[in-house]
């Protein structure tokens, strides 16, 4: 016992024992007591129909749909709050960090405040505030806030008209995506030819030239190809259009509201972290303080501000599983929630609802550290 | 030669513009450039339209005082203060037994004579001050609360709410997930490949699943993995994930701090001859710890406020309690709810932003003045 690795190799034997026999110990405790409740366990219940309704779904499903569709279902919801969220966060959250290091006093002040307020208060509280405080204040349906005639406000969601495109709008959406890979080449080509001349290129310009002005031009020339489904109040509710439904609207307002004052704090130290001297001598040099910080200052600052950006992303992402506390049909909600209740099978619902989760922290990690290393500082 | 001498003075330069002063002032921070004013009218018009909205409603329109809902239904009434007032008892104790509730207060006292201390840097005994708070109160507290012993009845766990379950979760939390995260940390940096391994897999996946899913296994989950008959108390599970949560936190920003400690440190604590367990505990932690003291502190902040979350598995922590209440009939009005909200928001607030306060002060009281800055 006296020899160093005699001894290591003891006490990770101890170990590896102790957890397998915590592993054993709960496999036939749960094997039995499932026995015992009569609950089926295996994956089967994934095809047995599910038979409730859920209010927001962007793939086909009934109340004669399986559990396994009612899962993938609640997946995509959690994915599109992500999304959207994470879009909205990082906004808000570079607009405030910047704005914590005005030169503007009063702009100044107000990000520091933002970002005190948001971060002490826990996020739940940011949920119901919207939810049951904002949202719920909002009129029925007859006593719509209007806008225009085409978007509606009320304690159902919000209403948009929804296109429809008529002949030759698919070209139109083409030429779109063409511009969108061609502005991402021509980013590319005149970044290249920066770092060997020196040019500039007004790649801006041709962007938006690309993705906005040409496909504009083709739809006015083939007469604007495009309806409106708008939505109109029939009854007690409105039909027809797109509706963003309150649960929804809350959450993404909670968690990007709420996520932005991280990120907010993320992006300032960045771009502290950043070396006046960097500053001084591209001013040195002549160059504009617009193209300094451009050019200069955020992409070092980037290389500080992306690990914990990363986080942040993950953390709004899982976060969104708070849903369950106003019901919004995301996958916590809908699978760990209803179909638990109705199945009983806890063991294998929350196996297969952590699990996704974790792949989704996995691929995000794996997709920022490609990032990060791509833009980490290469020294020596 | 011709000398080039001024025969008549030179006039006097006009007096330098204000350096000092509030124009000056303001010349310089909001209105030095036409982008710099119109930021400043932006920043302004933000203002114009929260600030006083916010201050009619929680002021001027708001009722202070009344004894039901019919004090708060005026039109146009701002926030329902009363309401607040008329439930503080329950905000705080939830429905523990009214004859009982001195056991909480001297619990809650208690423990600030323990912690006020503690925290003041200059106040001495602090090993002896750390030691009773971390041995005899635990148990002390626990005793109090649930009672069934020394004469004191016993109180299910069925009846704490309100700040007290808060309190509860988020400390019994912080006390567990330190020492736990310390051990994990060290595990994953260990040499001994199988104790690194199950460290890493249970650091990353209690970090990588949301904490209402860890909530949702600890309520439904593991009865099934208890022997038949063993039952847990629902709250006791609740504080087990918890604490099995934030430790894997805590791992992370330990780790850190380990890793900011230099080589030669090590290096120099082996070269004296300690043993791992001395080195780490004389040598080492002690840098590490105070380099993550914000770390640490943050963790203690996202702890508390995820406190919250419990009310999903059916505690009714102190927002539970909160919002348990807007359905009592006799404080029904249109302001009840976002009043409530609104004072749950504040004390979330002064807490939470009270120990990152604090946690700056220590951190600059600890500086040993080792940072490049």
């Amino acid at each position: 016992m006296n020899d160093p690795r005699v001894r290591g190799i003891v006490y990770q034997l101890l170990t590896l024992l102790v957890v397998v026999w915590i592993g054993v110990e709960f496999w036939t405790n749960a094997v039995s007591n499932l026995e015992r409740a009569n609950i089926a366990s295996g994956f089967g219940f994934l095809d047995t129909t599910a038979g409730f309704g859920i209010v927001q779904t962007l793939i086909e499903y009934t109340e004669e749909s399986s559990y396994g569709r009612a899962f993938f279902v609640g997946l995509f919801n959690t994915l599109i709050v992500a999304f959207f969220g994470i879009i909205l966060a990082t906004v808000i959250g570079f607009l405030v960090g910047i704005g914590s290091l005005s030169r503007n006093w009063l702009i100044r002040q107000i990000c520091v405040a933002y970002v005190e307020v948001m971060r002490n208060i826990p996020l739940l509280l940011h949920l119901f505030f919207w939810y049951f405080g904002v949202l719920r204040a909002v009129p029925g349906p007859r006593e719509s806030l209007n806008f225009l005639d085409s978007v509606f406000v009320n304690n159902r969601g919000i209403y948009f008209p929804r296109p429809e495109g008529g002949d030759g709008f698919g070209l139109v959406l083409i030429l779109v995506a063409i511009g969108i890979a061609a502005s991402f080449f021509i980013a590319r080509w005149a970044r290249k030819r920066r770092e060997q001349t020196g040019q500039p290129f007004p790649v801006l310009y041709w962007s938006l030239g690309l993705i906005v002005g040409l496909p504009l031009a083709v739809f006015l020339l083939l007469g604007m190809p495009l309806t409106f489904d708008y939505p109109a109040l029939k009854g007690f509710n409105f039909r027809g259009g797109i509706v963003m439904i309150p649960e929804f609207i809350s959450l993404v307002l909670a968690l990007s509201i709420y996520t932005a004052g991280f990120i907010a704090e993320n992006v300032r130290s960045g771009i502290q972290s950043v070396n006046k001297g960097q500053t001084e001598a591209a001013y040195a040099l002549g160059i504009q303080p617009g193209p300094t910080m451009r050019l200069v200052i955020i992409p070092q600052a980037m290389r500080v501000i992306i690990p914990p950006l990363t986080s942040q992303y993950l953390n709004l992402t899982k976060n969104s599983s708070l849903a369950v506390a106003i019901a919004y049909p995301d996958l916590v909600s809908v699978f760990a929630g209803t179909v638990l209740n109705q199945t009983g099978q806890a063991v294998e619902i929350l196996f297969l609802t952590m699990s996704v989760y974790l792949t989704l922290s996995i691929i995000t990690s794996i997709l920022m550290n490609w990032y990060n290393s791509r833009i980490a500082l290469v020294e020596r | 030669m011709q000398a080039f001498v001024r025969t008549e003075t030179k006039p006097a330069l006009p007096p330098p513009g204000r350096t000092k002063g509030v124009i000056a002032w303001m010349q310089a921070n909001l209105f030095s450039s036409v982008s710099n004013t119109l930021l400043t009218l932006l920043g302004a018009y933000l203002l114009y339209l929260i600030v006083p909205s916010v201050l009619d409603w929680a002021l001027f329109s708001a009722t202070f005082t009344g004894d039901g809902r019919e004090a708060c239904l005026r039109d146009g009434a701002g926030a329902c203060w009363p309401f607040i007032d008329a439930k503080m008892d329950q905000f705080i104790y939830g429905r523990y037994p009214l004859e009982e509730r001195w056991r909480v207060d001297w619990t809650f006292f208690l423990g600030v004579a323990g912690l006020i201390p503690m925290l003041i840097p200059s106040v001495p005994y602090k090993l002896w001050n750390a030691i009773y708070l971390l041995v005899p109160y635990p148990v002390i507290a626990f005793l109090l609360l649930t009672g069934g012993t020394f004469g004191l009845v016993e109180v299910e766990t069925s009846f704490w709410g309100g700040m007290l379950v808060t309190l509860v979760v988020a400390i019994t939390g912080i006390v567990a997930s330190l020492p736990l995260g310390i051990l994990l940390a060290l595990g994953r940096r260990s040499e001994m490949p199988i104790i690194r391994m199950l460290c890493i897999g249970f650091i990353e996946i209690w970090r990588g699943v949301p904490l209402i899913t860890v909530l949702f296994m600890a309520s439904v989950m593991l009865p099934l993995f208890l022997p038949e008959g063993v039952t847990f108390d629902k709250l006791l599970r609740c504080l087990v994930a918890v604490a099995l949560f934030s430790s894997a936190y805590m791992a992370e920003v330990v780790r850190g701090g380990l890793q900011a400690v230099p080589r030669g440190q090590y290096e120099g604590a082996q070269a004296l001859g300690l043993n791992y367990w001395k080195m780490m505990v004389f040598v080492i932690l002690p840098q590490a710890l105070k380099t993550v003291i914000p770390g640490i502190v943050n963790s203690f902040i996202a702890l508390f406020k995820d406190t919250t979350l419990v009310l999903i598995i059916g505690l009714f922590d102190f927002l539970g309690i909160i919002q348990l209440n807007f359905t009592d009939p006799e404080w029904s009005t249109p302001q009840t709810a976002i009043t409530g909200y609104v004072f749950a928001a504040m004390i979330y607030f002064v807490i939470c932003s009270g120990m990152s306060q604090y946690s700056r002060y220590m951190e600059r009281r600890l500086d040993t003045g080792h940072r490049n800055d």
